[in-house]
């Protein structure tokens, strides 16, 4: 049936850059040598990851840099099955929050390295606790997805 | 306090598509709020807006495009973007501050013209850490619903039950956007769409254009004879990185006892008598009820299974059913504190509670998985 109004359609495409700056930049260069870092508070230690430039609570400057542990323990996960707007490379995909060894928050990463086939079959393989450590790109892009994911320990470690 | 704020009138459209363009739907928003009240656009000291024109909309720079159907037209008025209800209290200050007797609140969204929700809110997330992982308020919701479910044997039936009720609740609400009757299995038969989050678990897209006239204690007992006044307000942010926050243990609980020392509540468990909060996932209701001191840390599920919080419960949540069934993002907290004048005055309709309402709570939340919450009470 055909609308009583008018709708008019649109999409916009908007361009941006962004700039990395010193810390961030610092970070990614990290990534290119298949290392995960970290800055320290000066005030309350605590350790953020990925590098952040400043603590928010104490209003220091972080300039203490630490190279951070590559293995930690599952948070928390999600499945999705199909596609969605910005996933990144293709489905499925578990998204988890990683706490690496040493570090006090969480990492926001990719879970890999497992049969991916449904959340039942991720379920296996993945609850709160379980030991995963970070799986390296050959090539390096110094972008987040240098670690290609994070995979279960095998059990015998 | 010197003088009281009250809430004198307010006007709202519902939640489905509207054939209406969205000036129109701002234009008739004010001119019922003003006729509802009895006032003129001169009689209206200023006008505080809330809105996200460019990314919710697509149109415009901030409140230029709507401004003059607003009743703002060329008035000393003022914008604000993030929380809706962080509008409502800049036009209560405006009033305290001496110079206005009077202040509208304006919250425009028209969700129906607009892109899926995640394709806006995976633009919320900064694009160095979390955009590269492909994050948005669905994703980190999820992350936030296992974490629960595992923490505390939230069980997936107890969210669904959330569900059920907000949805059913609805059915009395002429504003409400989805409202239907649903069971527990309709909602676990729903398709997954971020495992553990179900379909009908994520809150829909919808309109949401909302008009509030506000007023110092003197001119509100003129305008009106059921005035509803401000008790207190409390907000609180947390981290952006969402790794760094517990996910469990957000700034609800910081905001809620800021609002509920300024309203000089010391027990809300009585002292609430309805609680309009912003649930854009099933679960999240029952955190939030933890953190606004319903119930114990970790009781969420055991407290909707008791029936407290349906509509003839001792401490009724979304009885309009909430934002499950009625998601203006940009305009949902300001749709919540509507709802609870309403049940204040006495007069939300079909979904009026049985109970004595005196005093009501309402509750905002934006950013993922609750980041950033505020909290509104009012009262007789």
């Amino acid at each position: 049936m055909e609308k009583e109004f008018n709708t008019f359609k649109n999409v916009i495409r908007l361009p941006h850059k962004y700039a990395a700056g010193p810390t961030y930049t610092k970070f990614y260069n990290g990534l290119k040598e298949s290392k995960i870092l970290g800055t320290r508070c000066p005030s309350c230690a605590v350790t953020f990851v990925p590098a952040r430039s400043f603590c928010p609570k104490c209003m220091k400057n972080l300039d203490t840099w630490v190279e951070v542990a590559q293995e930690g323990e599952v948070q928390t996960w999600t499945y999705a099955g199909k596609d969605f707007f910005g996933i990144p490379g293709k489905a499925p995909v578990v998204i988890v929050l990683v706490k690496l060894d040493g570090t006090e928050g969480s990492f926001l990463h990719l879970i890999g390295g497992i049969n991916l086939e449904s959340a039942d079959t991720v379920k296996k393989a993945l609850r709160k606790g379980t030991r995963v450590k970070a799986v390296w790109n050959e090539e390096k892009k110094g972008h987040m997805l240098d670690i290609k994911y994070f995979a279960p320990l095998s059990k015998k470690r | 306090m010197a003088d009281r704020v009250g809430i004198v009138e307010v006007a709202m459209t519902p939640g489905a598509e509207s054939k209406d363009n969205f000036l129109d739907q701002v234009f008739r928003t004010s001119k019922e709020l003003l006729d509802k009240a009895g006032i003129s656009r001169d009689e209206v000291g200023t006008v505080v807006s809330a809105s996200s024109d460019v990314f919710h909309g697509g149109v415009s720079c901030a409140s230029s495009y709507y401004w003059d159907a607003g009743a703002a037209f060329l008035k000393n008025a003022s914008r604000q973007d993030g929380e809706s209800l962080f509008a409502f209290i800049y036009a209560v200050m405006r009033i305290l501050s001496g110079n206005y007797s009077t202040a509208m609140v304006l919250g425009v969204c028209k969700g129906s013209e607009n892109p899926a929700n995640d394709m806006l809110t995976h633009f919320f997330t900064d694009p160095f850490y979390q955009r590269q992982i492909g994050l948005n308020e669905t994703v980190a919701a999820a992350l936030q619903k296992r974490e629960y479910m595992t923490k505390y044997r939230i069980t997936e039936e107890q969210c669904a039950a959330v569900v059920v009720k907000n949805l059913g609740n609805a059915l009395k609400n002429p504003y409400a956007h989805v409202k239907k009757r649903v069971s527990v299995e309709d909602v676990l038969a729903s398709e997954m769409v971020m495992e553990p989050l179900r379909k009908m678990e994520c809150a829909p897209k919808s309109e949401g254009m909302i008009a509030m006239l506000l007023a110092r204690e003197d001119v509100a007992v003129k305008l009106t004879d059921k005035p509803v006044w401000f008790k207190g307000y409390g907000s609180s942010m947390d981290h952006f990185y969402l790794g760094d926050r517990d996910l469990l243990n957000g700034q609800l609980g910081t905001a809620a006892a800021k609002a509920y020392e300024m309203a000089g509540i010391t027990n809300p468990k009585k002292e609430i008598h309805v609680a309009e909060i912003c649930e854009p996932y099933s679960f999240q209701e029952l955190l939030w009820c933890e953190d606004l001191g319903f119930c114990d840390r970790g009781k969420g599920g055991k407290l909707i299974e008791s029936g407290a919080t349906g509509p003839g419960g001792k401490i009724p949540v979304n009885p309009s059913g909430g934002v499950l069934a009625h998601n203006p993002y940009v305009t949902r907290g300001l749709y919540r504190l509507a709802e609870g004048f309403l049940q204040v005055r006495g007069q939300a309709g079909e979904r009026q509670l049985g109970r004595k309402v005196t005093t009501a709570l309402a509750h905002g939340t934006h950013g993922f998985a609750g980041q950033c919450h505020a909290v509104v009470i009012i009262g007789k």
